[in-house]
């Protein structure tokens, strides 16, 4: 039992960071990150960097190399992942061209197609956004409603989205629609994907509880897409869904913000009752609970790169990363607000207070608990397909989807 | 990064397991539990036949020089099975205490005899009913005697190798105590876990000889133990979600099987959490436990605190599964339900490895 790296693993993560060290600026500190001034100037940057990315034979490193990629192993990935985090480096924008929309392309799309789509792909050309949930079908994403119509070759997409990351400067979208409403629920859906500058799309943002606006509100009004830009058979475009699903719940992974060592800081340095918080024996608890917890994720997440290291599938270790670390972040900013005491409700804007971040954690975590499968969805996918217990019964199941109850919610 | 348990390693694991399985170690636990009987001799003979109590003990001296990974693969099985044997007080504890901080001649005559199952060793550590600290330890050590009383000793009744904590005048220490030594009274005790024997012990100006260490000795013995007692938390732990489910699979309600109902799919998948959790901290334990690194304080206590966690919460919510028949002394549930407790008693109370913790992290991080 060691954590140290095969030869050939070596040979990679010093190629890797010899190149990232001659094409970028390593961090000064594990919290020192790139930061853009705004969404427009990040993605410019970020589109710089992907470019030099890709010339440097560093883009989408799983990818076949005639769309742009690597041809990478999933160790030489994490190799990577582990090297690059501690450069300062543009991230963000890309991911879900990249993680969703390019294996589903790669998967159902013509050759033609992924020669003209993937490479803009790989070079940060085109940004792809992900066109799935909407106002009534949310954890049940299969419930959508969005209409598409088949006249000619021609189909006409009525209906609404939402919570699409990045729609309103997204080049194209993946999006699945109901094509017939009297089949099953999951049997009705067809796939495709669409130019966001089509007439008939309107971007709206979301205002979440933070204030922000990091979602976006998509209305369908009789956009036209081509048959050809259908993804996967008439009908089956639950299951090209799925491919993307998978891929999503592998994507969103630890939450980000306030850990154990920030609230160990925050507790050694703050005074608590005449006494430093750490002498409290509750705020000792507290720690200690959540320094397991960040502990279990880590070395979980060794045992997985060690199965990646052995060329064998990961264990369903990493199913519960999302959901320990979410809740994990949600105590931590209730506990660093709580230091401050009374003055724990006050808000600060100011950059890098430490108070900031722990609002920030305060916000972010109920929407993390949320986002890429509730909590609950996870704990049943956990004791669906991990532990093999049976589906909850579905009051759903076989009904046309025009026959399936709704509520007003 | 080779963060697994070896091939070898994993096969040791499977051998254990099926040998427990085999042996029926959980129906000879309740048997221990129901009867009259100290531990399961018979088991202990066949364990001691594969060699485990030998495991970690140095060829030298008679053990079979593996090492703590091969250890620990063997507790977590132990864990799983309930076996009802003093393995963690002789090998975990006693054996550990003399391979750590004994000399030349105390590692000669004490070593092959634990390695071979001839001794039988137990730690003597608890004297109230608050936890143990230098200060607060009133068995005392002079001129070669040792007096005082422990209580609720592990395997205390079967033992006749006693490894005691007591205050020499300068400070808290380890003793070496023969069970045949004069002035020993060893009164058998009544537990919430029957299956595994206790006893308190009583010296009175009892010879004994000291094992070369103070106080951070103690602890450290501790932080070692404590790697293997998580393995076997680990093992009963996985032990009640597997059984847990099996029943909830079984079990129909409600014109349907329960184990499709949220409420006790989603209890399976906390308990699935807590055993993930609890498994990767033991292994980053049994990492330093078997490298001797510097971060085994906190390592230690970080697999105990989750071990611990982990297994409260699978054999408490195991027997919740269970429904009313979780509750009857026939079903199994209950034998879990007081291992989790006499494991989690046994080397110290969940506040004080958290205390340990944080305590061990401000040490490795001052400012």
């Amino acid at each position: 039992m060691d954590f140290n790296d095969t030869p050939e693993e070596a040979k990679f993560r010093k190629e890797a960071y010899e190149w990232l060290a001659s094409n970028a600026e390593l961090k000064e500190g594990p919290k020192d990150s790139w930061r853009a001034s705004s969404e427009e100037e990040g993605l410019k940057q970020v589109k710089v960097w992907q470019k030099k990315l890709h010339e440097g034979g560093w883009a989408c490193l799983h990818w076949p190399k005639t769309y742009g990629g690597r041809e990478s192993t999933p160790i030489e990935r994490v190799i990577w992942g582990q090297e690059v985090s501690k450069f300062k480096v543009p991230g963000g924008y890309l991911e879900i061209g990249q993680g969703m929309a390019g294996p589903v392309m790669m998967m159902y799309a013509t050759e033609e197609q992924k020669e003209r789509y993937l490479p803009p792909l790989a070079t940060g050309e085109e940004i792809w956004c992900q066109l799935f949930s909407e106002p009534a079908a949310g954890s049940d994403v299969a419930g959508i409603k969005t209409k598409a119509e088949l006249d000619g070759d021609t189909w006409t997409i009525n209906g609404q989205k939402v919570w699409t990351s990045g729609a309103h400067f997204s080049d194209y979208g993946i999006l699945v629609t109901r094509s017939d409403p009297s089949a099953p629920k999951h049997k009705g859906l067809t796939f495709f994907f669409v130019d966001m500058k089509s007439p008939g799309i309107e971007v709206k943002p979301i205002k979440q509880i933070s204030g922000g606006a990091n979602f976006n509100e998509v209305y369908f009004t009789d956009v036209k897409i081509p048959d050809s830009q259908r993804l996967g058979a008439v009908g089956d475009g639950w299951k090209v869904s799925l491919t993307t699903l998978m891929n999503e719940r592998l994507a969103v992974g630890d939450a980000s913000g306030p850990d154990f060592e920030e609230a160990f800081s925050l507790a050694r340095g703050q005074d608590l009752n005449g006494k430093l918080a750490i002498e409290n024996d509750s705020v000792r608890e507290k720690l200690a609970d959540w320094y397991c917890q960040q502990s279990g994720l880590k070395y979980a997440k060794y045992r997985n790169i060690s199965a990646l290291s052995r060329g064998e599938t990961p264990g369903p270790q990493s199913s519960i990363t999302k959901i320990v670390s979410g809740n994990k972040l949600q105590e931590i900013a209730n506990f660093g607000l709580d230091m401050l005491d009374s003055a724990g409700i006050l808000r600060t804007d100011e950059e890098g207070a430490e108070q900031s971040m722990y609002q920030y954690g305060f916000y972010g975590a109920a929407g993390i608990r949320i986002a890429g499968g509730t909590d609950e969805i996870l704990k049943n996918i956990i004791s669906e397909q991990v532990l093999g217990m049976p589906q909850d019964m579905r009051a759903d199941k076989g009904l046309p989807f025009n026959e399936i109850p709704t509520g007003n919610k | 990064m080779n963060f697994e348990f070896s091939a070898d390693q994993m096969q040791l694991k499977d051998i254990a397991r099926k040998f427990l399985e085999k042996e029926e170690s959980v129906k000879r636990a309740r048997n221990v539990l129901e009867g009259e009987a100290s531990y399961d001799e018979d088991l202990w003979s066949q364990i001691i036949e594969m060699g485990f109590t030998a495991t970690a003990i140095p060829e030298e001296y008679g053990g079979l020089g593996l090492g703590y990974l091969e250890l620990c693969v063997i507790a977590e099985e132990l864990g799983r099975s309930l076996a009802p044997t003093p393995f963690s007080s002789s090998v975990y504890l006693a054996s550990e205490a003399i391979i750590n901080f004994g000399d030349e001649s105390q590692k000669q005559s004490y070593l092959p005899g634990l390695a071979s199952g001839e001794k039988i060793g137990a730690f003597a550590h608890s004297e109230t009913n608050t936890s143990p600290t230098e200060a607060n330890i009133s068995c005392s050590f002079s001129g070669g005697t040792l007096s005082g009383t422990k209580i609720a000793v592990a395997d205390g009744d079967v033992a006749n190798t006693f490894i005691v904590t007591a205050n020499n005048g300068s400070g808290v220490g380890l003793y070496l105590v023969d069970s045949t030594a004069d002035g020993i009274e060893i009164e058998p005790q009544t537990t919430l876990d029957p299956s595994r024997s206790h006893a308190s012990i009583a010296f009175s100006n009892t010879p004994a000889t000291e094992l070369k260490s103070d106080w951070s000795d103690v602890l450290s013995l501790l932080d070692r133990a404590a790697v293997l007692f998580s393995f076997e938390q680990l093992g009963g732990a996985e032990a009640c979600m597997d059984m847990a489910k099996e029943y909830a699979m079984g079990r129909y309600a409600f014109g349907r099987s329960i184990a499709s109902f949220q409420a006790i799919k989603h209890k399976l998948a906390d308990m699935f959490i807590a055993v993930e959790l609890a498994r990767s901290n033991c292994y980053y334990g049994a990492w330093a436990l078997s490298t001797n690194a510097p971060e085994l304080p906190t390592a230690a206590a970080t697999c105990r605190v989750s071990a611990s966690q982990a297994f409260h919460e699978c054999s408490k919510e195991n027997i919740q599964t269970h429904g009313g028949m979780g509750f009857t002394w026939e079903f199994d549930c209950h034998l879990y339900y007081r291992r989790c407790r006499q494991l989690a008693a046994n080397i110290g109370s969940q506040s004080i490895w958290k205390d340990k913790l944080i305590g061990s992290l401000e040490r490795a991080n001052q400012i």
